[in-house]
């Protein structure tokens, strides 16, 4: 499904991925955890092009991003995304958010398009705040809506950048519970995250980076069962983050 | 086009010139005196003057700085002569001045308002308990730290007002935009003479504005 | 040099046609100031969002193209701006053009012609700068998303960004619509007889100098004032809910 290949890239001077190269097959979850700083927000970018990359190449679906004929937007459309701080229009209510890109990007009937968001929001369990505004919900409410608006556009992926870190404490469940019945169902996922938990229940794979590069990169159960067999950077980490 | 009578006519345009610097400089500072003024009252706690202050505000903001001139400019023969009783002949320049100063200034007392807004009360209350009167305090303490905040804005209303000076052109009033017009006029090229006056315009206010720019950044710090 | 005051002097009939009396100069003055800056705030608005938008998009061509024109509109007088368009650019006209201008358009028309295409281009330069500041104030995620989503440049500008930036800068916007006002009398020095000229011309037939500027500094100052009410109530009527200051951080 998605195909990362010795993918670099540099602000100026700086490198911030170096050589990246990993796949996701279809039906996979595959968590990316790191340091913060360590280029996981940025790889999970470049892969439906947000951020630009000098060297190497995605393939998303077998298209490729480095070749400059490729349309991204039509790209993007297939990929779904949810971000660190939501970022829900906050000028539209919640229906309008989740119909606004079927619409107007995919070119779909409007009607059908309230239709699908009413049936996402009672999947994410907030139908009845269809008319609200984002101002006007919590911060989790507000994360599983940009879920349902990633879903509305009926993606082959979903990539998570930092889904739960803006969120506070007791939201984050609500947030992981969806995200689980997501994998669950069979949805092709990359989620940065440090939520160690969801990564024990749903991850096929977890994928651990520092400094730019793919440090690890193996199955759910060696990444956690043989911890000896890590890489001394990984078993830091782990240990830091596993004491929560 | 033909450009070459300019340097000629450049001494009789620096005499221009000297007006609307000179009529700048002082709208500038009769403005903020007046202006702080004004803000002082705002903030009184006398219902009052506040009031005063406020309809003051409101009337000059909402009306065009060019209808205070012209209305100025006409009137004040005769506010002097309720005033002193006889006919005192002041020129253009004084109630363009007066205008400009008493316009300016509902503009001034605003940004001055904020900036004094924007001192933490606490420094009021550190000043009060050394012992400081209210108009102590206001003087050293709360002003001078106003002050230093809002250059950056009263600079830019400062360019602005240069830029307006040029208004005067309504009562005849010799500014450097009028010389270049009248010496233009006089020689047959009037378009050059006005686009050379746009130049001048546009690179004064550009270099202050930049000034301005860089002094901001480096306030910010 | 006794002054009378007079305030009959409004309805008095004027030396210069029967039936009609001072208060009429105000009311058709009135009429040009009005129509003068609606049609230049409609330029404005159109240019300034157009070159707003230009200063953000990353191009760095089309923002430059943006940057200079809002320098140059910004920092010539607004009084030697109109001399060029009223003076000098009817000169540069290609023929047909020019002898339209001067000889088929009356003085008055011409003279609104050239007022309008000015304050239009000018304010535009103030609106643009509005503009940039409303967008730059949104949080980068905002287009982020909406590129994740699949939406191209321009859909993003008018789905996303230009709805959120235009509530937030509805209060300054408002002044520059009441500013637009204001400048409109700078025509009076062209000889467009708007409400300032005819207050003038008022106060050169009558003698009642003060009463007729008295007069018009209340209907500027009235007509300040309703601006403003309206545009607080459009301000509330597109304010979503849920947010109490947008962008105010």
């Amino acid at each position: 499904m998605i195909s990362i290949d010795k993918v670099s890239k540099w602000y100026g001077d700086f490198q911030v991925l170096t050589d990246c190269t990993t796949q996701v097959q279809k039906g996979e979850v595959v968590v990316v955890c790191g340091p913060s700083g360590s280029g996981k927000s940025t790889l999970i970018k470049c892969i439906n092009a947000l951020e630009p990359f000098q060297k190497g190449d995605i393939a998303v679906d077998g298209v490729s991003l480095a070749n400059p004929k490729t349309d991204l937007p039509k790209l993007r459309a297939r990929v779904g995304m949810v971000f660190q701080h939501f970022e829900l229009f906050p000028h539209l209510s919640i229906i309008d958010n989740l119909t606004i890109a079927p619409v107007k990007v995919l070119g779909r009937d409007k009607t059908e398009a309230v239709a699908k968001g009413h049936q996402l929001l009672e999947r994410v369990g907030l139908k009845d705040h269809a008319s609200k505004h984002p101002g006007q919900l919590s911060g989790g409410q507000q994360q599983r809506v940009a879920i349902a608006r990633a879903l509305a556009m009926d993606p082959i992926v979903m990539l998570f950048d930092e889904p739960t870190s803006a969120l506070d404490p007791e939201m984050v469940n609500e947030v992981l519970d969806v995200m689980v019945q997501l994998a669950q169902e069979g949805m092709t996922m990359m989620c940065v995250t440090h939520e160690m938990g969801f990564a024990r229940k749903v991850a096929s794979r977890v994928i651990f980076m520092d400094q730019g590069k793919i440090i690890e990169d193996c199955a759910k159960e060696s990444f956690f069962g043989d911890t000896t067999a890590r890489s001394e950077r990984a078993q830091q980490f782990l240990a830091k983050i596993l004491q929560h | 086009m033909d450009f070459s009578p300019i340097p000629n006519e450049l001494p009789a345009m620096w005499e221009g010139m000297q007006l609307t610097l000179k009529m700048t400089v002082l709208g500038v500072l009769g403005g903020v005196l007046f202006g702080t003024l004004l803000a002082l009252l705002r903030l009184s706690h006398n219902r009052l003057l506040a009031g005063i202050a406020t309809g003051y505000v409101n009337i000059f903001r909402s009306i065009p700085l060019l209808l205070v001139i012209i209305w100025f400019y006409l009137a004040v023969p005769f506010v002097l002569r309720w005033i002193t009783g006889a006919d005192t002949p002041v020129g253009a320049f004084a109630s363009c001045l007066t205008a400009f100063i008493m316009f300016e200034a509902a503009f001034f007392c605003e940004i001055v308002r904020a900036g004094i807004q924007s001192i933490p009360r606490g420094q009021v209350s550190a000043a009060q308990a050394l012992g400081m009167s209210y108009g102590q305090s206001m003087r050293l303490v709360i002003l001078p730290q106003a002050f230093r905040k809002m250059t950056p804005l009263l600079l830019q209303q400062s360019i602005i007002l240069f830029q307006d000076t040029s208004l005067v052109y309504s009562v005849g009033l010799m500014d450097f935009l009028n010389t270049a017009r009248s010496r233009g006029d006089n020689i047959g090229q009037p378009h050059e003479f006005l686009i050379f006056a746009g130049l001048v315009y546009f690179l004064i206010s550009f270099a202050a504005s930049r000034l301005v720019k860089h002094l901001q950044k480096r306030l910010a710090v | 040099m006794d002054y009378n005051w007079d305030w009959g002097v409004f309805f008095r009939e004027t030396t210069f046609e029967p039936g009609e009396i001072y208060l009429d100069w105000f009311i058709y003055g009135l009429g040009w100031t009005i129509a003068i800056a609606l049609v230049g705030w409609a330029i404005a608005l159109l240019l300034g969002s157009l070159l707003g938008v230009l200063r953000t998009v990353p191009n760095r061509w089309l923002s430059g193209i943006a940057t200079v024109y809002v320098e140059i509109f910004r920092n010539v007088p607004l009084l030697v701006q109109l001399f060029i368009w009223y003076f000098l650019i009817p000169d540069l006209l290609p023929e047909p053009l020019q002898q339209w201008y001067k000889l088929d358009l009356s003085p008055a028309a011409s003279a609104y012609l050239s007022v309008v295409i000015c304050l239009g281009l000018f304010t535009a330069a103030r609106v643009c700068e509005l503009v940039r500041t409303g967008i730059q104030a949104l949080p980068k995620g905002q287009s982020s998303t909406a590129l994740a989503l699949g939406f191209r440049l321009p859909q993003i500008y008018r789905q996303v960004l230009l709805p959120q930036a235009f509530r937030i800068i509805i209060p300054p916007l408002t002044s520059e619509f009441l500013n637009i006002f204001k400048n409109s009398s700078v025509a009076s020095l062209i000889g467009l007889m708007e409400l300032l000229a005819q207050t003038r011309q008022t106060a050169e037939f009558t003698a009642n100098l003060f009463e007729a500027f008295i007069l018009t500094t209340l209907i500027y100052f009235s007509l300040n004032m309703s601006l403003m009410l309206l545009m607080r109530y459009v301000e509330k009527k597109v304010a979503v809910p849920g947010l109490i200051a947008m962008g105010g951080k």
